[in-house]
């Protein structure tokens, strides 16, 4: 056999269990999908056309490392218009990639081999990827139905070590839906400072939170200097294959994460930086309008999906509900290839984001209020055909490679 | 107004062929009281009626013509506009009435089979009726959008079917 010329760690390191459920999904024909993690609105016109100007006017070329200093400058108003927070455009705020590459480069930014990134559960996919290519080590915290998937302070403070170095947050919760109130992080907040962590927090879906307003945990007393702020664009603008997105964060931590992207990345790519600063200074109304939106949705899917007999909390931010399958015997696996297969619908298997995800299953509401209730239609179908049967499920064909530590 | 009105006028603007159960399961309440709620706003006239929007000229049946036409007006005492303009909406033709400030004063959209029909209906009809002083005809020669809703725009979905 010739030899392999892939790190051994990387070969190792399995890809996203969503990716091989997609595949599957995607040689499917008739399929009604609520799998996708991204707005079903195209993004606002007045937005593109910004980004189309900027093209007409030849803006073609590199920016800034750290991105045009107007978005900055705009970044750093919304910032503190929206959550109190006073950000330097010029040494405390980097354009990125989306959120994603922000992700990546703070924890690259931050992480000795071997420093632990604490990671309550279900999250987003890419956290424990990034913290082992970053050469940390992971320590997932498990949350629960009960607690409506919110951090408890008594877990957080069970998971910490004298490895410890970061905590990453992400509310509104991607996959749950659940947000956390100024009182619940300040209970975080003690203990992060009790043992001198790092937070990043992760606030893409910060726009879509229903019910209150979204804290911005920098905002908490004495959390600014030990937190970076990652946010975007892809979410509340409906902006996702633009990519960009942002970090604010003390400079220090900026400049180093600045290094790494300036060296790797160069900079974000200028029609969707002008089509951001587009998005900042004119784009509030048309985020009201789509939140609105969503909200209708989310009381259909969520009343829809208990209705037909799946128990789920109420999610109060993002656009996913994350209801419980367990009732029907089946592990959210089988259950999401089942669905598939019978009835055509995708949804995402909870275990794809976290072993406590198993027993849930995502179903996204960024999609149109007739596919939701053909979907719910048919859910309800599979559901009821499967009541009672509770039989053990056999191996999934599909294998959801979980990140072993 | 209830907030349940409210909240039923804010999804039937955005799309009117939702149905009963599709709204009860959305605001959580029987499909009974959404039904209820709608008759009365049908009732107080807040829901006016429910349009479809028909591409003709796909159909190659009908091939209408649409004008926009302005017509000043003489303003009578204590009425104003409102006589006239009333009077103008209740020809079948007529598919438009609105107030303008500039210009002129009424803005009317009139539909007709043919050129000559929209023209005689003008000449005819309109022009002659007392209080109107003048009239000027625009044709539309092609419609891009309509009711918020673009001719021929892409509604595809071009998302994946599932990412994270």
């Amino acid at each position: 056999m010739s030899r392999s010329f892939v790190k051994k760690s990387l070969a190792e390191l399995p890809s996203s269990g969503i990716r091989r459920f997609f595949d599957l999904a995607s040689t499917m024909r008739g399929v009604i999908s609520l799998g996708v993690g991204e707005p079903d609105f195209a993004t606002p016109w007045h937005i593109r056309e910004a980004g189309v100007y900027s093209l007409e006017k030849g803006y073609t070329n590199y920016t800034a490392n750290c991105g045009l200093a107007e978005l900055r400058r705009e970044i750093s108003r919304y910032l503190r218009q929206n959550f109190q927070l006073d950000y330097d455009y010029d040494r405390e705020i980097l354009v990125t990639v989306g959120a994603s590459e922000a992700i990546d480069l703070a924890l690259r930014s931050v992480l000795e081999a071997g420093d632990e990134v604490i990671i309550p559960e279900p999250c987003f996919v890419s956290y424990k990827p990034c913290t082992v290519m970053a050469g940390g080590a992971f320590k997932t915290v498990s949350t629960r139905e009960a607690d409506h998937f919110k951090l408890k302070p008594q877990d957080l403070a069970r998971a910490v070590t004298d490895r410890s170095k970061v905590l990453l947050l992400s509310y509104p919760n991607n996959p749950t839906g659940t947000i956390m109130t100024t009182s619940e992080l300040l209970q975080l907040a003690r203990i992060v400072e009790q043992h001198d962590l790092l937070v990043i927090a992760d606030e893409i879906y910060s726009e879509l939170t229903y019910e209150g307003e979204h804290v911005s945990f920098a905002s908490l007393p004495g959390m600014k200097e030990r937190t970076v702020l990652i946010n975007g664009f892809s979410k509340s603008f409906a902006m996702t294959g633009w990519r960009i997105g942002y970090a604010a964060a003390p400079g220090e931590i900026i400049a180093a994460m600045t290094k790494i992207h300036q060296y790797t990345i160069m900079c974000a790519p200028i029609a969707g930086q002008m089509a951001a600063v587009e998005a900042l200074k004119n784009g509030t109304g048309e985020i009201e309008k789509m939140k609105a939106e969503y909200s209708r949705r989310r009381g259909l899917i969520v009343n829809g999906l208990r209705q037909i007999g799946l128990p789920c909390f109420e999610p109060r931010g993002a656009f996913y509900a994350f209801p419980s399958i367990k009732e029907t015997g089946m592990s959210s696996r089988e259950f999401c290839e089942k669905l598939l297969q019978e009835e055509k619908v995708a949804v995402v298997p909870g275990d794809a984001f976290g072993r406590c995800g198993e027993g849930y299953i995502r179903c996204s509401y960024a999609s149109s209020v007739e596919q939701i209730s053909e979907a719910l239609e048919r859910m309800g179908k599979f559901v009821q055909r499967h009541a009672g049967k509770g039989a053990k499920a056999p191996t999934s064909t599909i294998p959801f490679a979980e990140i072993a530590r | 107004m209830e907030s349940i009105k409210l909240k039923l006028l804010q999804a039937l603007e955005q799309n009117h062929r939702i149905t009963g159960k599709t709204l009860a399961t959305m605001f959580n309440v029987t499909e009974d009281e959404i039904l209820k709620n709608i008759k009365e706003l049908e009732d107080a006239k807040v829901i006016l009626g429910y349009v479809t929007l028909i591409d003709w000229e796909k159909t190659g049946h009908k091939d209408n013509v649409t004008a926009v036409i302005d017509v000043k007006v003489t303003p009578q005492r204590d009425v104003g506009f409102d006589v006239i303009a009333e009077r103008i909406s209740r020809f079948p033709e007529v598919k438009g009435v609105y107030l303008m400030s500039g210009g002129y004063d009424l803005s009317v959209m009139v539909e007709g089979s043919s050129l000559k029909q929209v023209a005689f209906f003008v000449s005819e009809k309109l022009a002659t009726l007392e209080n109107v002083q003048s009239t000027a005809t625009h044709f539309v020669l092609k419609k891009y959008k309509q009711n918020g809703i673009i001719f021929d725009e892409d509604k595809k979905d071009h998302r994946l079917v599932i990412s994270p």
